[in-house]
C-alpha cells in the first residue's frame, strides 16, 4: 500500500504551529487536514533551507515514521537542485567529518524520528537551479523503498553556520572541506557530547 | 473578553519542553507537592512550600490573537527597541517573506521554543514573559502597500525642546521585544536580527528597563531615575478607558481594526542638573510628593488633584508650570498609554550620567492624542529645564495575526 502524505505549508506560520503542536504532543506526528486518519506513515517538522546563491545548500528538519515498520528513504527530489542527494556526516580515518551520500538511505525505525540538522544528517541540493534567498519556499518529496512518500515545503533560511558548500565540484559522492583542520559549523554539533 | 496579549500565565506548560517536563520539571514538581502535603499535614508551613512557585522564566503570554502582545502585557523588567530600515531593492514580497519569517520566530520564541534554525534554541526555554511587538514606519508602507499608510505616520511635528538626532528617529520597521529576563531579551533580538539581514539594515537599538521582575508587586507604577513615580494616570488595560485611548472607538477611530501606533521618544534626563534642585522643588516641578506619586493636594497616589487649591500665600498647590498640570489634558480624548522603560548608558561628558525614559506612548491617533499633549509641554513645562528628547519616532501597530497567518499580513489583503 501506498500511503502519500501532503503537508502543505501554507505560510511559515503554518510550520511553527506544526512545530508546536508536535513539542507539546511529545511524538505524535504533525497534525494535517485529514487528523480523523490514523498517524500518516511519513510526517516531517520543521523543514527548512540554508539560504545559498549558487551552487550547493541543504535541507534539514524532523522526519517522523507513524507506522509499525521501518520505514528506509531512498531518494529526495525537488526542482530546486537536479542533484538532491540522503546525506549523513561520518568522521574520516583523520579524525575530521567527512559528509558523504548515505549508502542504501536512511532506516527510520517503526515509530521514530530522523533528525537532519545541520552538522549531522541532512539533504543535500547540489548544482542549485538558481539563487534562494530567505524567505522563499521550496517543495521537496521524500520516497522510501516501499513507496511511501512525503511531500513537504522548506522555508529557505538565512544560516551562516554549517557550511556544506565549502567545496563545489567534488564528485556526488562525497565533498570534503568539513573535515581536516575546518571544523567550523560542522564537527561541533555531531560530536557534542549533548546531542 | 479579555483581550488577547493582556493576559500572561507565568508557568504554563506550553512554553515548556516536554522533555524539560517529563525529565525536570514534573519530577521536581512531584516533590515539591510532596513536600508541600508534608508541611500541610505538619500544620505549619514552611519556606520550602516556595518551591511549589513556578520559576517566571517559564512564564508565557500568548502570540497569536486579534491583536499584538507588548501592549495591554503588563510591562516586563527589560525592553529592547530596535528599528530596522529596509534594504533598497526590496520589494514587497520581499517585505511579506520578512514579516512571515519574523512572525514564525517571534511565534516560536514567546512560547519558549527556539525558533526554526535557531543555533542557541536553549536561550529560548525560558521565555519569561517574552513579547516581540511589531511596529511599521513610513518606508514600509511606501514599499509594501503603497498609500495605505496613516495619515498621522511621519515625524512628529518639530518642538522647541527637540533635540533630535537621527541615531535615535525613525525607522521602517521596529521590533519591541520586551522580557523579564535580559538574557531572553538578548537572544530574541539577535534571533530576530539574523532572520532581517538579507532585507534590512540595523537603524537603532535603545534598550531599557524597569525594577527586576519580583522587586515590587505588579502593577506598581514604575519610577523613572529622577525618582519620580511615572505614568500614575495611565489607564489600566482591560479598562474601557484603555480600549478607547489605544485602540480607538467610533469617535476615534484607529488605522486598523486592533491596530494602534507607537510613538518612541528618548527623552534625556539631566541627572546632574536634577542634583541642584532641593526636594521640594523636584516636587513642584511635577506637581506631585516623590514618597508615593500622590499629588501635592493629596494623599495616595491616585488621588484626584485639586488644580484650585491655593496654598497660604495664594498661589496654586499644584503650579501652572507643573508637569502634571500641563501633561493633564482638558479634553479627554487626549489620552495616551504610557508604557515607558529607563535607559542608563556610560556618560560620555563631563557629567557622571547619561540616563533618561524611552518614553513609548500607544494610542489610536497620533495626531488627535498625543501631538496635543506634547504642544501643550513644549510650550511650558517647567520639568523640560531637566529634560530634553533626543530621540523621535512614530510607527503604525498592526493587529496581531492568528496561527495560520503573520503580521502584518492585512497590508497584503488587496496587493
Amino acid at each position: 500500500m501506498t500511503t502519500k502524505k501532503t503537508l502543505s505549508l501554507l505560510s511559515l506560520a503554518t510550520a511553527a504551529t506544526l512545530a508546536l503542536g508536535a513539542c507539546s504532543s511529545g511524538n505524535a506526528p504533525a497534525p494535517a487536514a485529514s487528523s480523523a486518519s490514523p498517524a500518516p506513515a511519513l510526517s516531517i517538522s520543521e523543514p527548512w533551507v540554508k539560504a545559498a546563491s549558487s551552487g550547493m545548500t541543504a535541507a534539514f528538519g524532523t522526519v517522523r515514521n507513524g507506522s509499525g515498520k521501518d520505514i528506509t528513504i531512498t531518494t529526495v527530489t525537488t526542482p530546486a537542485s537536479p542533484m538532491a542527494e540522503l546525506h549523513e556526516t561520518v568522521m574520516n580515518p583523520s579524525g575530521g567529518m567527512q559528509m558523504r551520500a548515505k549508502e542504501g538511505g536512511f532506516t527510520i525505525p517503526a515509530g521514530g524520528e530522523l533528525k537532519l540538522e545541520p552538522g549531522a544528517n541532512h539533504i543535500m541540493l547540489m548544482k542549485l537551479a538558481k539563487a534562494y534567498r530567505a524567505g522563499d519556499e521550496i517543495p521537496f518529496e521524500l520516497k522510501a523503498s516501499d513507496g511511501t512518500a512525503l511531500s513537504f515545503t522548506a522555508q529557505v533560511k538565512d544560516f551562516s553556520g554549517a557550511k556544506e558548500n565549502y567545496a563545489p565540484g567534488g564528485d556526488s559522492g562525497e565533498h570534503s572541506g568539513h573535515g581536516g583542520e575546518d571544523h567550523s559549523g560542522h564537527a561541533q554539533p555531531t560530536t557534542s557530547p549533548a546531542k | 473578553m479579555e483581550p488577547a496579549g493582556a493576559g500572561t500565565s507565568a508557568g504554563s506548560s506550553k512554553g515548556v519542553r516536554r522533555r524539560n517536563l517529563l525529565l525536570g520539571g514534573a519530577a521536581a514538581g512531584v516533590g515539591a507537592l510532596a513536600a508541600a502535603g508534608t508541611q500541610l499535614v505538619g500544620g505549619a508551613p514552611s519556606s520550602s512550600v516556595a518551591a511549589e512557585t513556578p520559576d517566571n522564566g517559564a512564564g508565557t503570554v500568548p502570540f497569536f490573537g486579534p491583536r499584538q502582545a507588548g501592549i495591554g502585557t503588563a510591562a516586563q523588567a527589560h525592553g529592547a527597541f530596535v528599528a530596522l530600515d529596509l534594504k533598497p531593492g526590496i520589494t514587497a514580497a520581499g517585505v511579506k517573506s520578512l514579516l512571515k519569517l519574523l512572525t514564525s520566530d517571534a511565534a516560536r520564541l514567546t512560547q519558549g521554543e527556539g525558533a526554526l534554525a535557531d543555533t542557541e534554541a536553549e536561550l529560548a526555554f525560558r521565555p519569561a514573559n517574552l513579547t516581540v511587538t511589531f511596529g511599521f514606519g513610513p518606508g514600509l508602507f511606501r514599499v509594501a502597500a503603497p498609500g495605505r499608510a496613516p495619515s498621522w505616520l511621519r515625524p512628529l511635528p518639530k518642538f522647541g525642546i527637540d533635540r533630535l538626532v537621527k541615531e535615535y528617529s525613525d525607522g521602517d520597521l521596529l521590533l519591541q521585544i520586551c522580557a523579564d529576563d535580559p538574557l531572553t531579551v538578548a537572544h530574541a533580538q539577535r534571533m530576530l536580527l539574523k532572520d532581517s539581514r538579507s532585507f534590512t539594515t540595523v537603524r537603532w537599538i535603545q534598550q531599557g528597563f524597569r525594577r527586576a521582575y519580583g522587586t515590587e508587586k505588579p502593577g506598581t507604577t514604575m519610577r523613572n531615575l529622577f525618582g519620580q513615580v511615572d505614568g500614575t494616570a495611565n489607564p489600566v488595560p482591560g479598562s474601557e478607558s484603555f480600549e478607547r485611548v489605544v485602540f480607538g472607538d467610533g469617535a476615534n477611530r484607529s488605522w486598523a481594526e486592533n491596530g494602534t501606533s507607537l510613538v518612541l521618544r528618548r527623552i534625556s534626563m539631566n541627572l546632574d542638573k536634577w542634583d541642584e534642585l532641593d526636594r521640594s522643588g523636584r516636587e513642584e516641578s511635577v506637581g506631585r510628593k516623590l514618597s508615593n506619586g500622590a499629588p501635592l493636594t493629596g494623599v495616595d497616589e491616585h488621588d484626584e488633584p485639586d488644580f484650585k487649591a491655593l496654598n497660604p500665600v495664594g498661589f496654586p498647590v499644584i503650579a501652572d508650570f507643573s508637569h502634571l498640570r500641563r501633561a493633564r489634558p482638558e479634553d479627554p480624548s487626549q489620552r495616551i498609554f504610557r508604557r515607558a522603560f529607563n535607559y542608563d548608558v556610560p556618560p560620555g561628558g563631563p557629567g557622571v550620567s547619561d540616563s533618561g525614559l524611552l518614553f513609548a506612548s500607544f494610542q489610536a491617533d497620533v495626531d488627535r492624542q498625543f501631538v496635543p499633549i506634547q504642544k501643550r509641554l513644549d510650550d511650558l513645562d517647567i520639568l523640560n529645564q531637566w529634560t530634553t528628547p533626543v530621540g523621535s519616532a512614530v510607527f503604525a501597530v498592526p493587529p496581531g495575526c492568528g496561527p495560520d497567518g503573520f503580521v502584518g499580513e492585512g497590508l497584503f489583503a488587496f496587493a
